[in-house]
């Protein structure tokens, strides 16, 4: 990076924090700070909506899994428009005729306090864990390719989110994101020209010769990983789970002038999203493309890592793999050539023939690079060896003109910040709404108490994310560990949801149990996968199973002991 | 309670729903095609 690219970078980032952090800084108002403003229209809440869900992995990671494995990823996003639909016509109506701060505060006015703090404390642990690798997940990546020190890139973006999200809450991060977004689109639509203008003229049909364009596939095989039926049924539920009760996105849409525009919002994003995302693996496949014809295609793109081993003992093995990725990425240059030609020729079988020795040459270079990754680990346990999450910043820094490369990184840290941003806005008003206010309900109509309490929370779980993030890198096992029980609870929670709307005589107490059972069997689940590779299922079908089970448990618990808690069902039927 | 879209050519939200719905159909059969035409 040059001195041009720093104005670039330091300009955005921090040009859009000032402004979101000037324009919002008389905000006094509880419902403002936690609702944003009145007047907010449907196409800041749909952009600020897509900013708080796409994070710096979409945009870093998701071009390397497309040229890792081809687009067929788009169809784990097919869920989402049918899950936005619902949202729509069931969640957001009745969010806002209770005008309810936060989903949690619903499930206490339709069932009871313990279920309600079952949900938000769901939610914190979920995104508490989760902010810190928000931060940490992109800084690791650009700090190893760029060189600098993690802890102050880690403390640089926390404290630049934490500055402006305390200052102007909900209203700030709609504002910032919005500006932030426009960083994005206009970063991703430079590198895509860049990409285009590099690329022969058949690179589409090399891309789709060599497996990587197969975007749909309707097998009815459960074991495949993507297909068009686990995406729109798994897909379906962790969408509803996200979208619909999840505060972090629910504060998004959740405010607004009316409830149209909240709708309106939301519908966007249910049309927007699915060509984003195909745009951004289309993006990598092409890039699968672009690194085939180039002389020096690295075997392990995580160059930092394979130098650092390669330096070391053990280095004849490592170097000895590059020999043979080089000798075998010249011959699968001769068989793409060899391909087009035929192609050209019309001859059905040649082409036919050229295709099934160009599959074969990449089995091999594929062989080759998992033989590296191998190698590492032997040489290091410990080694990262997930190298696709690198493919696209090593294109960026080694192909694009310096401005470009500025504005780049400038994406990379827009989407940090921007999804951070709508986190913390989320943990400080379920802390204040669900946590403060329902121990402390003698304080709830001091509207002043209640902004000074949420700035406090907002800035607690941002100094908690930055501590976690620094933390990360030195214990990455624990870090995993609060992921997984972070996962296993997440499925739970929209079991809660849907017994709420759809099932009025089920109460309080009956919902609860059934949610604690519905716990036991996703824990079972992954403990089983875990234990026996061969038993494990997808992590999106746990939403589908951790749902019905809470479901029908809590239907069977109401129907058997007739347990009474919460609100009587005539009143809670309003709800 | 029932406020229309307001959104020029749809009359009810049920409308605005069966439009996004229709309109991830024909984003499906499009990747589809696009899939079989460069396998």
């Amino acid at each position: 990076m040059n001195a041009l690219d720093w104005i670039v970078l330091l300009g955005t980032m921090l040009g859009i924090a000032a402004y979101g952090t000037w324009a919002t800084r008389r905000t006094n108002s509880l419902n403002t700070y936690l609702k944003g403003n009145h007047s907010t229209g449907w196409f800041t809440i749909g952009l600020s909506v897509a900013a708080t869900q796409a994070s710096t992995i979409t945009y870093l990671s998701l071009p390397g899994q497309a040229y890792e494995n081809g687009i067929a990823f788009i169809q784990n996003y097919f869920g989402l428009p049918l899950a936005l639909v619902i949202v729509c016509a069931v969640f957001l109506p009745i969010y806002r005729r209770l005008g309810v701060y936060t989903a949690y505060e619903y499930l206490g006015k339709r069932f009871d306090t313990k279920t309600r703090l079952l949900g938000a404390g769901i939610f914190l642990l979920q995104r508490g864990v989760q902010g810190g690798i928000t931060i940490y997940a992109p800084s690791i990546i650009l700090c190893t390719v760029l060189g600098w020190r993690l802890d102050l890139t880690i403390l640089f973006t926390g404290l630049l989110v934490i500055v402006y999200t305390v200052t102007g809450g909900s209203a700030a991060v709609s504002l910032t994101q919005k500006w932030q977004m426009a960083v994005i689109f206009g970063g991703m639509i430079t590198a895509f020209v860049t990409l285009l203008v590099k690329l022969p003229p058949d690179a589409a049909h090399i891309a789709g010769a060599m497996g990587k364009l197969q975007a749909v596939d309707f097998d009815l095989n459960f074991d495949k990983r993507y297909t068009f039926w686990s995406g729109l049924l798994g897909g379906l539920f962790l969408s509803l789970s996200y979208f619909g009760t999840d505060q972090s996105q629910v504060q998004r849409y959740i405010g607004g002038a009316a409830l149209r525009e909240g709708r309106l919002g939301l519908m966007f994003n249910a049309v927007f999203k699915i060509p984003m995302q195909f745009f951004i693996v289309l993006l990598g496949a092409l890039l699968f493309v672009f690194y085939q014809f180039q002389p020096n295609t690295p075997v392990f793109f995580n160059r930092t890592e394979w130098q650092r081993h390669a330096e070391g003992p053990h280095g004849a093995v490592l170097k000895e793999i590059e020999v043979k990725h080089a000798r075998l990425h010249g011959e699968k240059q001769e068989k793409i050539r060899a391909w087009v030609a035929a192609r050209e020729t019309g001859d059905a079988a040649a082409e036919a023939k050229a295709k099934a020795e160009l599959a074969a040459a990449q089995k091999a270079s594929d062989a080759v690079r998992k033989e590296a990754r191998d190698a590492l680990l032997k040489i290091d346990p410990r080694a990262k060896v997930k190298d696709s999450d690198y493919v696209f910043i090593s294109f960026i820094l080694s192909q694009l003109p310096h401005g470009a490369i500025g504005l780049l990184i400038a994406v990379m840290f827009a989407s940090a910040l921007s999804s951070k941003a709508g986190e913390l806005n989320a943990l400080g008003t379920a802390s204040t709404i669900d946590l403060w206010r329902v121990f402390r309900p003698q304080a709830a109509p001091d509207e002043t108490q209640n902004v000074k309490i949420a700035k406090w929370f907002t800035a607690f779980w941002g100094l908690f994310a930055i501590g976690f993030a620094l933390f990360a890198s030195f214990a990455e096992n624990l870090i995993e560990a609060l992921n997984i029980i972070a996962s296993i609870f997440y499925p739970i929670v929209l079991g809660l949801f849907v017994v709420a709307f759809f099932c009025k005589w089920v109460r309080g107490t009956a919902v609860f149990l059934a949610a604690l059972a519905a716990l036991g069997v996703i824990a079972a689940l992954y403990f089983v996968g875990q234990a026996d590779p061969s038993r494990n299922i997808g992590y999106l079908w746990y939403n589908p199973i951790g749902c019905a089970v809470c479901v029908a448990v809590s239907i069977v618990l109401q129907a058997v002991f007739n347990l009474r808690s919460g609100p009587p069902a005539a009143a809670s039927a309003s709800v | 309670d029932q406020e229309p879209p307001n959104v020029p050519g749809f009359r009810s939200w049920r409308a605005v729903y069966v439009f996004v719905l229709l309109a991830f159909a024909a984003m499906v059969a499009a990747l589809a095609v696009f899939s079989r035409y460069y396998a």
